[in-house]
This record gives structure tokens, sequence and C-alpha cells, in this order.
């Protein structure tokens, strides 16, 4: 049985002896007796690590890993360089608990500093935190900093991922926010309806870049609307899009946030990720969680510390502007080093390779008669019809066979597809010659 | 120490990606005017710039952690294997049930554990820490209450001796706060519960055994006080390592609760993350669970949504390698081993606690559970040297230092709690230490206020860094 308990049972009653209990019943006596379990817990006996390592390896086995991967939608499959996980695995990052006690944190505070200051770069912001749950509850967070006394409604674009807007709904349900969807026109927000619906009571605009479809929108010109209106503009990005396009600081958005996930973490059936989230100056004392700043030691030397902490939880308990106190550090260190690794170089690669790609696929799978949905500029992701459900449904199947997951059926026989610097010219070819197969049969 | 960007050399970087073996493309987009800037090294520089920064970090396998209220026992390494399967760590999570069989029964399995071990009938793994679980488990409570037509409950009672996390979850799920007092042994003020339950009151928020480390006899009393005023109890899984495999939340009276997977169930703290705190509620709040629901049809696992669903938490299932190491804890410790991790974490602070009492004021004189509190306050007014001073001298010592000035409701608190992980020498060495410390705070009271003296800085500037923020490293000649 593999207890972690290193004391022996002799060891143990001697302890219980030196604190004057003869067993380990008197030790717990202050439970009272009618409440404390009569019968053992019903979950399995105790096992040996080599039996543990045995189950848990195959319900590993029961699951397909795909070879080819051309689904997206939130959750991206990147290129992982061996020195991230390599980094990562060091037991004193991943075991270490938050940061308080500064001197003998010094490494974890300098890497979120160095996290922070990536993120700032990479998204034009004058600040970040040390990390979020995920891009979905760092969407939902930012819609509860732009909050104000009667400014109280949540635009959300149609075109934000729906699993980021049902977060935004279940965060808003507390404070009884209200949520508006601003229609979509052609796989973009629809700018008219978004100017008709901000009002005195608009809180802020959350935008999706590229967004979920996987087009460009056009959020210089959404974010002026928004701030026209008075309103907060709120851009959830795509960090490895963000090498390229237009950054939420250079769109004056006020918050930016987005998940981090393709930034070296593994697709892991979704967790763990992480949420990060930028503010401009004048929003930074509004950000929720953790923040490292710079400052100095007695003797003057540089050094970082939790800075901030009068916005968080433990000081302000119910004034406090969330609840976050665990973020995702070892994954906004995961980030750190796969952002370093990579450099300003890899990163530019993959965005440019990931856009390629996706390139290559939408016009071979549109000569192989999937029709695409929109004709924009787009960035890794787009949307093709083909009429019928049943037909998107035998092309996912037909793909499967061949070990290629599909793109993610959308209903009405849409699906949403996806290519990275992972996919090769051979397997798109692959993957396209399948789909012609369905579509001519 | 230079920060990664100062090592930065224009040019410097590896390969990692082939050359593009398909038409670039020139899309017409508005593309980013300021050059990216981001770390140009060598992986060799990374691997050492990150190995000197691990090297400043107190990890577990480092030292002793006696962190009052985190729980920082060992993190078993057979958890970081299994968590690195490629048939975990390579799935998308939108992938069809019928390809994750394997995914969907790890949840299903850790998440009956759960139940059996907290006493409840079902548990949602979505929630991705202990304060994100609280945040649901208070939605699961506002959505009941709601669906009965009980629009008027909306009051949180909280005693004062809780974790901050308690009534900012309050807040944030909509409701009111009241506080009660708690009595002089931390428990709660049973006169005062009694006083602030009425026909507004929406639920409690409870942790027993309580943040002083003790646990509250009069817990039937408290809870049947709340259900007959129509209130639901909240159980706050922190403390969830005293107990477990000796007494139920579920039997105490609670409906929901959260546990910390990063704490009781032996996953790694990250230096603040990942965790996971799933949420748990007898059956007739299940209707109310977050997210996807696992469901077994004939030996097939599916997912969906429950009826009433107070929606998504975040996004997909929950923190799921983190949740995979929690499973393999169990089922590494069994039904045995949960009991047994638990008396071992209670024996092995009451041990410490009874060694260092003739010498350290206790805030509480009785047995305590896995965690107990000090209160330096007679060494403050008789020397001046704080907990903090404290604190800092046994960094110098290899110790983490006990958890300071919580709960809020002791003075100059240090809060230790072991864990059931370390041996019985750990504990002794942990005691010398603790009393040598005591004894030269007294000699050399002056010289406790500049410790540590061995750690890579001295006591850092915080008024400094939060009176003007500096949270990101500003390139030369930037504005």
């Amino acid at each position: 049985m593999g207890i972690y308990v290193p004391n022996t049972p002799e060891e143990q009653l001697a302890m219980l002896h030196a604190c004057g209990f003869s067993d380990f019943d008197e030790l717990f006596s202050g439970i009272p007796d009618g409440l404390r379990l009569d019968k053992a817990l019903n979950i399995p006996e105790g096992s040996s690590e080599l039996e543990v390592r045995r189950a848990v390896e195959a319900l590993a086995g029961k699951n397909h890993v795909y070879r080819t991967v051309l689904r997206g939608a939130g959750s991206y499959r990147h290129y992982i360089p061996a020195i991230v996980s390599e980094i990562v695995s060091k037991e004193e990052f991943r075991t270490a608990y938050t940061p308080y006690q500064a001197e003998i944190s010094q490494g974890v505070l300098q890497s979120i500093f160095e996290f922070q200051t990536e993120i700032c770069e990479l998204t034009g912001m004058a600040a970040a935190n040390a990390s979020v749950y995920d891009g979905a509850t760092a969407a939902a967070e930012a819609a509860q900093m732009c909050r104000e006394r009667k400014r109280t409604q949540v635009l959300v674009s149609a075109t934000v991922d729906p699993k980021i807007l049902s977060v935004i709904r279940t965060y808003a349900s507390g404070t009884g926010s209200e949520i508006l969807t601003v229609p979509e026109k052609d796989g973009v927000t629809d700018e008219e309806a978004l100017r008709g619906m901000l009002g005195e009571g608009s809180a802020c605009f959350i935008l999706q870049q590229p967004n979920f479809f996987g087009n460009f929108e056009e959020a210089d010109r959404l974010g002026e609307i928004t701030h026209a209106a008075g309103a907060k503009f709120v851009m959830s990005v795509n960090p490895i899009a963000l090498a390229l396009m237009k950054t939420p600081g250079e769109c004056s958005a006020d918050v930016a946030v987005g998940e981090g996930e393709p930034l070296g973490l593994p697709m892991g059936f979704g967790g763990p990720y992480l949420g990060f989230m930028a503010a401009d100056e004048k929003m930074m004392r509004k950000l929720p969680g953790r923040i490292v700043g710079e400052t100095e030691d007695l003797d003057g030397k540089r050094c970082y510390v939790l800075t901030l902490q009068a916005r968080e939880q433990h000081i302000r308990r119910e004034k406090a502007g969330s609840n976050i106190c665990s973020n995702e550090a070892l994954c906004a260190l995961t980030a750190a080093v796969y952002l370093a690794a990579m450099g300003p170089q890899g990163l530019r690669q993959a965005a440019e390779s990931s856009m390629a790609k996706a390139h290559y696929l939408k016009e071979r799978l549109a000569e192989a008669g999937l029709k695409p949905a929109y004709e924009r500029p787009f960035f890794h992701e787009f949307v093709t019809e083909c009429g019928d459900e049943e037909t998107a449904v035998k092309i996912e199947k037909a793909l499967a066979r061949e070990d290629i997951l599909g793109g993610l059926r959308l209903g009405n026989g849409r699906v949403l597809w996806c290519a990275t610097e992972m996919n090769t010219r051979e397997e798109l070819d692959k993957a396209v010659s399948i789909v012609r197969e369905v579509c001519a049969s | 120490m230079k920060l990664i960007f100062e090592k930065s050399i224009p040019g410097r970087h590896t390969d990692f990606l082939p050359a593009l073996d398909v038409p670039e493309v020139s899309e017409d987009f508005a593309r980013r005017i300021e050059p990216l800037r981001l770390p140009e090294l060598s992986e060799v520089q990374i691997d050492r710039h990150y190995t000197e920064l691990a090297g400043r970090t107190r990890g577990v396998n480092g030292g002793f952690y006696p962190l009052g209220s985190c729980t920082m026992k060992y993190n078993p390494a057979l958890n970081e294997r299994v968590a690195s399967l490629p048939g975990f760590t390579d799935i998308h999570p939108l992938q069809d049930d019928a390809d994750v069989q394997g995914c969907l029964e790890v949840m299903k399995k850790t998440e009956e554990y759960l139940a059996e071990i907290t006493g409840m009938d079902a548990v949602s793994l979505q929630p991705a820490a202990g304060a994100h679980g609280e945040f649901t488990g208070l939605l699961l409570i506002r959505a009941y209450h709601r669906s009965r037509g009980d629009e008027g409950r909306t009051k949180i009672i909280v005693p004062d001796s809780a974790h901050g996390t308690n009534p900012a979850s309050a807040v944030m799920a909509g409701f009111e706060v009241v506080n009660i007092p708690s009595d002089a042994q931390g428990y709660v003020d049973l006169a005062a519960l009694k006083a602030a339950v009425g026909p507004d009151t929406a639920g409690l928020m409870l942790t027993n055994p309580n943040t002083v480390g003790l646990f509250d006899p009069n817990i039937e009393e408290i809870t049947r006080i709340v259900h007959e005023a129509g209130g639901l109890n909240y159980y706050d899984g922190a403390n969830l390592n005293a107990v477990m495999g000796i007494v139920r939340p579920g039997d105490m009276g609670f409906d929901v609760v959260h546990v910390n997977l990063h704490k009781t169930f032996s996953t790694p703290h990250g230096g603040g993350g990942p965790g996971s705190g799933p949420s748990g509620c007898k059956a007739f709040l299940a209707p109310f669970l977050p997210g996807l629901r696992v469901t077994d049809e004939d030996g097939t696992l599916h997912s969906g949504k429950a009826d009433n669903s107070i929606g998504d938490m975040r996004s997909f299932r929950g923190n799921f390698l983190v949740i995979v190491k929690a499973l393999a804890y169990i089922l590494s410790i069994g039904r045995e081993g949960v009991k047994e991790t638990a008396e071992n974490a209670v024996l092995n602070a009451n041990y410490m606690m009874r060694r260092l009492s003739d010498v350290f004021d206790m805030a509480y004189d009785s047995t305590c559970m896995h965690e107990f509190v000090m209160t330096l306050e007679r060494l403050k007014d008789e020397t001046g040297v704080s907990a903090l001073d404290f604190a800092k001298a046994l960094t110098d010592c290899g110790i983490h230092p006990p958890t300071m000035y919580f709960p809020l409701i002791v003075h100059e608190a240090l809060m230790v709690e072991p864990t059931e992980t370390e041996p019985k020498e750990t504990l002794d060495a942990a005691v010398e230490i603790f009393r040598k410390v005591m004894e030269e705070a007294y000699e050399k009271p002056e010289e406790m206020h500049l410790k540590p003296l061995t750690t890579v800085i001295r006591r850092p500037d915080e008024v400094k860094a939060a009176r003007k923020p500096v949270v990101r490293y500003d390139y030369p000649g930037s504005v």
C-alpha cells in the first residue's frame, strides 16, 4: 500500500504516549462519538505504486490520441520545446507554495515578474497579473473589473467563443450584471448593432480577436465605438496571433485577456490552462489576483514581492473585487519558459506557420467541395459549410478512421477547422483527399 | 540576479520549427505596430537562468514547510509520472465521448471517491481552485433557494475566524455577508448564530476543524440551527486533511462542500497553482451542478449538462491533469490510508504543539487537529520581537515559516501545520530550532528585526513596492 506516512506504527504509538494519549481514538475524542464514521469508507484498498501505475496507464490507454489534430475552438495543439517541460518539472517550482515569504521565493517571484512583462509585451498593455484560471474566467473577471455603479451591462459579441460567454454569464449571475449579446454579421461583430446597443448603462464591450470563427475583427473601430459611449473595451486575444496582429494596446483596449494554453501547455483534456489578464495604467489597481512588483531589500538590492495586496480577499474580505487566491503559477511559468525559448522570431514563426497551414487547408478543402463560410481575413481557424449535418458527421467519421481529428461541428453542416505548425502538408493533403471522397460520394 | 531580458542578445535563438512546407500567405489584416520584444537567448542560457531561479525558490522537497492552513504535504512522484502520460496530455477537450472513455472514467472515479470521503452524493470537478469551488457552492445555494421561489434569502453567515475567501466568494455570488463572532475557544458563538439566522438566511459557511485548528464540538447544533431557519450549510474543505476517514462533512449536517486537491489530495501547489477545488453536494443540489456531468449507461460513459445547471465555472471540465494526480493518490493510499493520513496529520501537530508548549504560548489550550496556533504577543510585549521577526529568523534555519498573522482573531499568530508526511526526526529537529530561536529572541531582540541574513535577499521594502508599483521590466529607452 502506497501510504506516504513515514512514521512506523511503533513511532506513532510512542508519539501518542508522549502527548498523553493511549491511542488514536483518544486523540480524536474531541469529535462527538455519534458523528465519527463507524464503517470503512467505500473506496478501494490502497495499492502499491506498480499497481496504481498500471491502473492509471490502463485508463490513459482507453483514450484515443489522434496523430493529426485539425480541431481548436479554444484548445490548441502547438509544438512544445523539450526544454519547457524539463524546466517546469523542477521540484522547487512544482512544490513551492504561493510566494508570500519573499526572501525564500525570489525564484518564483522573478519568474512571475518576467511572465507579467512578457504578457505586457504581447498585449501592448501597461500591467498584467500573475494569471487566473483560464481564458474564460479571465474574460469574466474583466467584465467584473469594468462594472461601475451605474454601468452594469456587459456587451459580448456573438463571435466570442460560446464557452467564454457561458462563463461570463455564470459569473455575472452573482452580481446581477446584465449580459447582452451583440449580433454577428458575416462572421464578425455587427458594428451598427453594437452602436445601437451601447448606452449609459454599458460597462464594457467584450470582443474576441481573432474571433471564435477564426476571423479578424475590426478591433480599432469597435473600440472607438465602445469608447464613444463611455464604456470600457475588453479584448480576448489569442497569444500566438499576437506575434502578428495589432495588439489590444494598439487598439486602445482597457483590458486584454486570453487563454494561455497555446503558450507551451498540453491540451490535457482541458486543463490546467491559464488565463492572462493585462490592463492599462488606469485599470491596473482593479486587476484581480496576485501581482508581483519590483522593490529593494534592506541593502538596496533589487528584488520582487507580491504587491498591491490591498485589492485582495485576504485583506479586503467581503470588499475584495474577486475571491481568487490560487492562480495558475506553474502554468504561467510554463508560458514564460515557452516565450523565452521561442523568442520573438520563434513565436512569429509559429504564428505565420499556423496561419499559412490553415489558409492552405481552407483552399484545398474548398477545391474538395467544402465551401468556406466566410471570405475574409482569418488567422488559423475557419468555418466551412456542407449544407447538412449528416455530411459533416460523415466527414468527421471518415477522418477519424484515418487517425485525424476533424474540425469541430457547429451544427447545420458548419465545421470549425484549425491548423497549426504541427500539421505537415502531407497530413493536410491526406485530410483533404478523405474529405473529397466523402463530398463526391 | 539579472532578469531574463537583461541577458538577451539580439539574434540569439534556437530553431524549434521546420521551414514552411506550404505557400506563405499575405493576408490583409491589421498588423502589430510595435515590434515584439521577447527574450533572445540560446537554450543553455535559458536552462541556466531557470536553474538559478529554482535555486532561489523553496519547495516542499527542499525542507520542512509547516505552513498552516496550506497542507504542504509531500507530492508523490508517481502522480507526476501518470499525469504526463500522452493518453491524457494529448487529448483535445472537445473529442467525442467515445474517444475519451479513459478521461471520463478518471473523472467518474474521482467524483465517486470524493463524494464518499466527504459524505456527499455528487461532485463537480470543474472548479479550478478552492475559492472557485466556494463560488460554485454558493451559486448552488442561491440556485436552490430561487428554484423554490424563496427569493428573500440574501445573506450568508460567516464566522470572523473564516478565511478571507469565504466573505469574498459570498459577495461574488450576490450575497450579503453577516459576520458572527467566535467564542474564546474559536468555536462558533451559538447565541450569536441564533440571533443571526432568519428568513433572510441563505446559508452558513464554515470550516471544521476551524481556522484555529480546533474541531467545533457543537457542529450538529450549528448546522441544525441553520437548517431550521431554512438555510443551507457550506463546508469549506480547506482543513479536510485533519478529519478524512474519521468524520464526514455530510454527516455533520453540511449540504455543500469544496475540497482542495492541492492540499488534502497531495497535488503540488506549483508556486500558487494550478490547484483544483471540486464542489460536492447532497442529491437535492445535484441538478444545479455546473459543467458536464458524467453518467454511466451500460458500461459506456456519457457527458451531459445537469437539468438546472448554474452554467459553466470555466472552459471545459476542470484542471484535468491535476485530477489525474489526485486519483493516483487516492488509489495509492486507499480507504485505510485516508484515515491513517488524517490520524498522523493530527498526531504530528499535537506532538509538535506538546513539545513546544512549555516555551510558547498556544492560542488555545486543548488538543488541536492538524494544525495549531501560537501567539507571540508576550514575546512582542517583552522584547519587541514580532511574529514576523520570528518567522524570518526561521528561514535562516532552513524552515519555511508557519503562516503568520492568521487567523486574524489571534494576535501575533503563527500557525503551524506539519502534515502527516513529515517523519518524527524532522519534527524533533524543528522543535529544537523553534526553541533556539525563542532563546535568541530574548537574548538579542534587536538582531531579530534584521533577519533573515542567509537568504539571497534581505527583507524587501513592501511599502515601496505598493506605493509606486513597478510590475514589469522596462526596456532601456522605453518611456
